[in-house]
């Protein structure tokens, strides 16, 4: 039962010839030989230090400066002040002064190798970031708690936010939040101002530009307003959901300078949104406007002033807050890690290199051992 | 009917339970109320609307799909799911897939085969044609040539002369006899049958007929069994006793046991321990979580509150359960499929093996069980059968002693048997002294040949093509043919008298009686009257029984013979000694009737006519004795050395006696003559072969061969079992006949080869060919290779899978153990699905580390595979290292290298998202380029499958992340854009070279070390990139130098009875019912 019959004759049954079925199909076989092996070695030993001196002397010249403001200057006041009520309406401001010693990107060309990859150095943007230390923003349920289905403009989702988004789905009254979710509601909401204070004694503000800091996909397609028109404005579309608990404002009037940048669509919103995936992180706040002097050309070397609308609580988690300043590469930011990993891995792969060499000199090449 | 029912003494009552079956031919309206099964059988499980409810059930009875479902119920939970719903269902729904798909085409075909089956058309004897299934039992159906057998049936006639029938198993070419006489008046129908319920017996039916008043006791003489084909014969009659599923092919299929690996076992050890090992790892992530939660969650409340009355140790709890969900790939499920696959792919590989075909019996191999493969890389014990499986089984006659003269040496030119016009063109003998001797009338060679043509149970059968023989044994065969060469032509034969055509003259020879041969008596008489009236006996036996009985007259010729006898036994051939007795005719009357008395008795028959033979045979005059060759197989010695070299303990498990069994040993170059201490183990019953073996065991383990030989079928397995249970060795059992079963059924892998002794033994083992020598390819080639395949598989799977997991492990010191997943969930559910599937089964399908005619020249390169080197516990815990390892690479470099960057834009590449992708397409590359290290053997189709499933990876990560995959479903998709934004950087690409020089490096160094230093055989055959090594050599065949008595006689009892007996119901018990095959094939 259930033997194939396939045809009458002599051979009948006999397998097909096929290199498939025979097991013969053509076929690389490499094996792991001393003259395979030990150049490959050697040249992931070169290739990774090539590359790790290239990315050393790239993250050299990216330059990076971190101002902790959690409780320096006069902000010990805030700090204290934010420690227990979240939402404590009252405001507080207060400065901190920092200096930055060398101009923001201006690249002092001394090195020929630096030279080299010029094309690639910075081409006068500076960034400006607000870094949060300790704050998990990737905790399971914290990441969770959101509805990218409102965030994204549909009307139906809008005033029915996702049970995800609970407790932070309806206010007190019932209403719905928008943006629901922890996420949204614990937004960070200092704002930060740079003031340049030149030997001259003028102040001058740094001027950012706050929008543009978004991925486009996220500012383009990810979130959306709800539908509006000439007559039908976003606080009409809002009309009906509340603004999250934490926050000082409704999310249409995120932005009082432009009303482009309101709604769903506001670019801190989209970065706080944007969740990191560890517990230090920084999130863009704002790109140097090099339109007029003295910022043409960066950030001057000199003293500066941060003042802040110290709102965002950190002392309940023990965190820490901080502006950073920082340049950027096609390597991205400062980051010594990959070169030093390089580095350290082109030793590595040398040292094994040199124990394969030795050993197939030593032993393997008399081939004492392949003999039968 | 009153009367008959009374006659038949049935007893009306219905009972639940058929204790006894009775039933009357032709009688439906009878047969009918008993509700007996009719013939109609079914093989399918399912039905169109129960297929779907019980396969599920069915399949949601085994431990993965639970697990799954356990799981799934686990995600339904809001606190605890951190994972979504589909990550469990895709899979879970796959692979129900896959099983409900094999399920169903396999029931499909069952369908088809029963409704073919059922529909077959038999001629019953009171409606004409009737279908299969409507067959009922009691009905006399008629059966013709060529026609398959119905049910099983009560056979009733046939058109043969003395009721003989023949019959073929399926699948069988050769022919074999069921004779069966009876003489039956057909216009009496009315028989009433009493038997025993239906059984699962073949050996054995024990029921009575009545017919016209009289009682005859049935036997299983009388039954032919369904699964068989009517040959040769014009036309049968039978009673359907047993139909559909009460037949004994029924009742026997579906009980095979469950052989499992033991790499499945392995495998289930370590599936547990990987349960214990995620237990492990949840319970330290829940602590940490528990601790995390008490100094850190507590003061995040602000920002995440936490549900009613939910506290820190609550939520490690729940954080236990999420986590249990999200490491679940630990636990492989998905392995049991690929495993699955990847055997039965590998079985295929060996049905396609044209070099385990065999051309002349059209017999390609076959792999009949496909969940064994990879333990036929790990044999360390081979028992063999001798018969059929080392030797052919064919005789042929080469050697005699004829009145203290020796003739066949080979040194002439083949005889010209042309003057004998019946003579058999096959036959060859190579002594024309010996044709002389006949033609000039030496009275002694023609006692001789008259002896052989006269003392045998051979049926002959004159067809067109001329005079065939229906031999027992194939040393009868060859005998009476030796003597129909030479002149002395057995014809026919009947109950009373042997037709011979001696030198040309017809003669026929009165048979008074046959003495048949068994196991205790060694010996076969018949006595006849010449047709001149002389009374002859005739003996031929084996040599020491019939010395014992010789005349002294004959001592003289005695000593030459044996001379000759151990000359003979030294060539490896069977040898039979001859002598005769003329009787007196009184003394014969005399015998004759103490014999009629003896063969009637009803209590202890058998001791009583052997007492009464041995009366008679005594006194003999040797005449002289025959020498026949057990033809061996071909290339057996070559196979045997070829797996001696490999490592491979061989055992012959023989019912024959020690020299023969010893003999062939030497011919089949098992035993070498510098093997000086030869263990025999001769025991006749199965407590002296445990006790001798027992204490033999150590020391029978240590020898290069072991020969058992008396061993009946049952010891067979005993032995079997003994060295399974003692050595914790993979076991192989070869064999051909039905006596081999048992032992078959023992081993950890049967070999059934497809010969001359019926389909039992190929019908219960794993694997079956036509050759003994295909063994050496099946395991030095393909079990080799199934056996690195499977372990590659296995490491590969357990690695890649390993590395996946703790990567989340430690993600959880980072986000607050809260069971947050490194990866899109997207990829956790396609990781195992689809990215890593077609590569890895690309791998252990076709790897290869060396090819085939290397392996052959090596046998050596056996050996890991009985170490179990390749995957072991030890393997296991390396593989656990490696993973460790290679996880802690993949997620602390990504983590390093993008904890505090940006993109080169300024913007966000340290977000959830983007981590997420570079941590996937790391591992992904990272395992890919493992896998490419593993892989030996790069076919088009491993490249293909590596390159496409990681195209596969990188297409399907930028559909899903786009915008339109986002807007039809935002809630499943929220990492739109961030292949497009975090792919395009140079710190993610650089990150990934990064971590997959650090995952493989370390590998490579350490394999060529271990080339360098301490290369394996494997190793050594790799690098050794010479051409392929010559085809093997032939071997010598070894003379034999020490002379050995070698004797063989055929084993089992032959028709004596029958052919003598004209009386209905009488018929002769068998000892081997592996002759008669009839018993073993399935439904055609």
């Amino acid at each position: 039962m259930g033997k194939k019959q396939a045809g009458t004759g002599p051979l009948s049954r006999r397998p097909d010839n096929s290199a498939f079925k025979q097991q013969r199909l053509p076929a690389w076989s490499p094996s792991l030989t001393p003259q395979t092996v030990l150049p490959t070695f050697y040249i992931l030993s070169l290739v990774c230090l090539l590359l790790g001196i290239w990315l050393l002397i790239t993250v050299e010249y990216t330059y990076e400066l971190k101002v902790d403001y959690t409780d320096a200057g006069t902000c010990e006041q805030c700090f204290n002040l934010r420690k227990h009520a979240i939402d404590s309406s009252t405001p507080c401001k207060c400065t901190v002064s920092f200096h930055v010693p060398k101009t923001f990107p201006r690249v002092s060309f001394q090195h020929d190798v630096v030279r080299l990859s010029a094309r690639c150095l910075p081409q006068g943007d500076v960034f400006f970031y607000y870094g949060l230390r300790n704050f998990h923003q990737n905790l399971r349920r914290y990441m969770d708690s959101r509805d990218d289905a409102q965030m994204v403009g549909r009307k139906n989702n809008l005033k029915a936010p996702s049970s995800y988004c609970a407790p932070f789905d309806y206010d007190a009254n019932g209403k719905p939040i928008a943006p629901c979710g922890a996420v949204a509601n614990s937004m960070f909401n200092d704002s930060l101002t740079v003031m340049y204070n030149p030997t001259d004694g003028s102040k001058i503000q740094v001027p950012l530009y706050r929008k543009g800091i978004a991925w486009y996909t996220d500012k383009n397609v990810k979130f959306r307003n709800p539908p509006t028109n000439n007559t039908f404005s976003l606080q009409q579309a809002f009309e009906g959901t509340t603004r999250p608990l934490y926050w000082q404002r409704p999310v249409y009037e995120l932005d009082d300078i432009d009303s482009n940048n309101n709604g769903f669509i506001n670019d801190d919103l989209i970065v706080w949104m944007r969740e990191a995936a560890f517990p230090n992180f920084k999130k863009l706040y704002g790109v140097l406007n090099r339109a007029q002097g003295p910022f043409t050309e960066g950030l001057p070397a000199g003293n500066y002033t941060l003042s802040i609308n110290y709102n965002f609580p950190v002392e309940p988690f023990r965190g820490r807050k901080e502006l950073v300043i920082s340049m950027v590469t096609w390597f991205g930011g400062q980051n010594y890690f990959l070169p030093i990993a390089y580095l350290v891995t082109s030793g590595l792969i040398l040292v094994t290199a040199v124990v394969l060499t030795t050993v197939f000199v030593k032993v393997g090449k008399k081939g004492k051992n392949m003999e039968e | 009917m009153g009367s008959l029912l009374s006659a038949c003494g049935i007893n009306v009552k219905k009972k639940k339970v058929e204790e006894e079956r009775h039933l009357r031919a032709n009688d439906r309206e009878f047969n009918l109320s008993f509700k007996y099964a009719n013939n109609a059988i079914k093989t399918s499980k399912y039905n169109v609307f129960t297929f779907l409810p019980l396969n599920l059930f069915e399949q949601f009875q085994r431990l993965a799909n639970a697990y799954f479902v356990f799981l799934l119920i686990l995600q339904l939970i809001p606190q605890i799911s951190s994972l979504s719903w589909f990550t469990t269902v895709v899979p879970l729904l796959l692979v129900l897939s896959i099983t409900l798909a094999k399920d169903l085409s396999d029931d499909i075909t069952r369908h088809k085969n029963d409704n073919h089956v059922n529909n077959r058309k038999v001629e019953v004897l009171i409606n004409g044609d009737e279908k299969w299934m409507n067959v009922q039992v009691g009905d006399i159906v008629k059966l013709e040539n060529n026609e398959f057998v119905t049910a099983d049936l009560l056979l009733l006639s046939s058109s043969e002369p003395l009721n003989l029938i023949y019959i073929e198993t399926a699948e069988l070419d050769g022919l074999v006899s069921k004779p069966v006489n009876v003489n039956m008046n057909l216009s009496i129908c009315y028989y009433c049958v009493r038997c025993e319920p239906p059984n699962n017996r073949l050996d054995k039916f024990t029921g009575t007929l009545t017919m016209r008043g009289e009682t005859f006791a049935l036997d299983n003489e009388r039954i032919l069994l369904r699964g068989c084909t009517l040959r040769n014969t014009e036309w049968c009659f039978g009673l359907v006793v047993f139909g559909g599923p009460d037949t004994k092919l029924m009742q026997n299929s579906g009980k095979s046991v469950f052989k499992r690996t033991s790499i499945d076992h392995l495998m289930n050890v370590l599936v547990m321990f990987i349960f214990g090992f995620l237990a492990f790892m949840c319970t330290i992530l829940s602590i940490g979580n528990a601790i995390w939660e008490y100094q850190e969650g507590n003061s995040f409340i602000t920002f995440l509150p936490r549900a009613d009355g939910a506290n820190a140790s609550l939520s490690a709890f729940l954080t236990f359960w999420s986590y249990v969900i999200i490491l679940n790939t630990v636990v492989p499920i998905s392995l049991y499929v690929s495993v699955e696959i990847l055997r039965l792919g590998n079985s295929y590989f060996i049905d396609w093996d044209r070099k385990m075909y065999h051309v002349k019996s059209d017999t390609p191999a076959q792999a009949r069980t496909t969940t064994l493969n990879e333990e036929l890389g790990q044999i360390k014990y081979i028992f063999s059968d001798k018969t059929g499986t080392l030797t052919q089984n064919i005789m042929t006659f080469n050697r005699c002693s004829i009145n203290g003269k020796s003739y066949g040496k080979r040194k002439s030119r083949k005889i010209d048997f042309s003057w004998n016009s019946l003579a058999d063109s096959k036959f060859c003998f190579h002594d024309h002294k010996l044709v002389e001797a006949v033609k000039s009338g030496s009275p002694e060679v023609r006692a001789f040949f008259r002896l052989l043509a006269l003392c045998h149970t051979v049926m002959a059968e004159e067809k067109t093509e001329g005079l065939f023989y229906q031999a027992q044994s194939p040393d009868e065969g060859a005998l009476v043919t030796a003597a129909r060469n030479f002149g002395f032509v057995f014809r026919s034969r009947t109950p009373e008298t042997i037709s011979l055509v001696e030198m040309g003259v017809p003669t026929t020879y009165e048979l008074l009686a046959v003495l048949d041969f068994n196991n205790v008596r060694k010996r076969m008489s018949v006595i006849v009257r010449s047709p001149e009236g002389k009374l002859t006996l005739f003996c031929k036996g084996a040599d020491t029984i019939i010395y014992e009985r010789l005349h002294p007259s004959s001592s003289k010729l005695m000593e030459v013979t044996t001379e000759h006898l151990n000359e003979y036994a030294g060539e490896g051939l069977r040898t039979l000694a001859l002598a005769y007795k003329d009787l007196d005719e009184d003394e014969f009357e005399k015998w004759k009737e103490r014999h009629h008395e003896a063969s009637t008795s009803l209590e202890d028959r058998e001791a009583k006519l052997d007492t009464i033979y041995e009366e008679i045979e005594k006194d003999l005059l040797l005449l002289g004795a025959s020498a026949v060759e057990d033809k061996l197989q071909d290339g057996v010695p070559q196979t045997i050395e070829q797996l001696a070299k490999a490592d491979i303990k061989i055992w012959v498990l023989t019912g024959d006696k020690q020299e023969t069994a010893e003999n062939i040993g030497y011919s089949c170059n098992m035993l070498r003559e510098e093997m000086k201490e030869i263990f025999i183990v001769a025991a006749n019953t199965a407590e002296e072969v445990r006790e001798e073996l027992l204490e033999l065991l150590r020391t029978a383990c240590m020898c290069q061969a072991v020969i058992c030989c008396r061993v009946t079928p049952l010891q067979k397995a005993q032995v079997v079992e003994l060295v399974k249970k003692h050595k914790k060795a993979v076991t192989l059992a070869i064999g051909d006949g039905a006596n081999d079963v048992s032992m078959i059924k023992t081993a950890h892998i049967g070999v059934g080869i497809s010969g001359q002794e019926g389909m039992q033994a190929v019908l219960s083992s794993d694997f079956s060919f036509a050759q003994f020598r295909y063994l050496q390819r099946l395991l030095l080639v393909h079990g080799r290779w199934s056996y690195l395949r499977m372990c590659k598989f296995l490491r590969y799977f357990f690695y890649k899978n390993f590395t996946f997991t703790f990567v989340h492990f430690w993600y959880g010191f980072f986000c607050g153990f809260s069971a947050q997943t490194v990866y899109d969930e997207w990829f956790i559910t396609l990781y195992n699905l689809v990215y890593t599937a077609l590569p890895v089964i690309g791998l252990s399908i076709f790897d290869q580390d060396v090819n085939d005619r290397w392996s052959f020249q090596y046998p050596q390169l056996y050996a890991p595979g009985q170490l179990n080197q390749y995957f072991s516990k030890m393997a296991f815990a390396r593989i656990l290292l490696h993973s460790c390892y290679s996880s802690l690479v993949l997620f602390f470099i990504p983590w390093a290298a993008m904890c505090d960057t940006v993109r080169d834009d300024g913007k966000d590449i340290a977000d959830y998202q983007s981590f997420a992708l570079l941590a996937q397409t790391c591992l992904l590359i990272a395992v890919s380029v493992q896998m490419g290290l593993d892989t030996y053997y790069w076919t088009a189709v491993n490249q293909f499958f590596l390159w496409g499933s990681l195209s596969v990876y990188f297409a399907v990560t930028f559909t899903m992340y786009s915008n339109g995959m986002y807007l039809i479903f935002t809630s499943s998709f929220p990492f739109i854009g961030t292949a497009r934004n975090s792919l395009n950087q140079p710190n993610v690409w650089l990150t990934i070279f990064l971590t997959t020089i650090l995952c493989i490096l370390p590998v490579v160094a350490k394999r060529f070390l271990f080339i360098q230093l301490k290369p394996t055989i494997n190793d050594k055959v790799r690098q050794a990139k010479a051409v392929p090594p010559p085809l093997p050599r032939k071997f010598p065949r070894r003379r034999i130098s020490t002379r050995r008595s070698g004797y063989a006689f055929s084993h089992a009892r032959g028709y004596g009875d029958l052919v003598t007996s004209g009386r209905f119901l009488r018929i002769p018990v068998k000892s081997r019912p592996a002759l008669f095959p009839h018993t073993d094939t399935p439904v055609p």
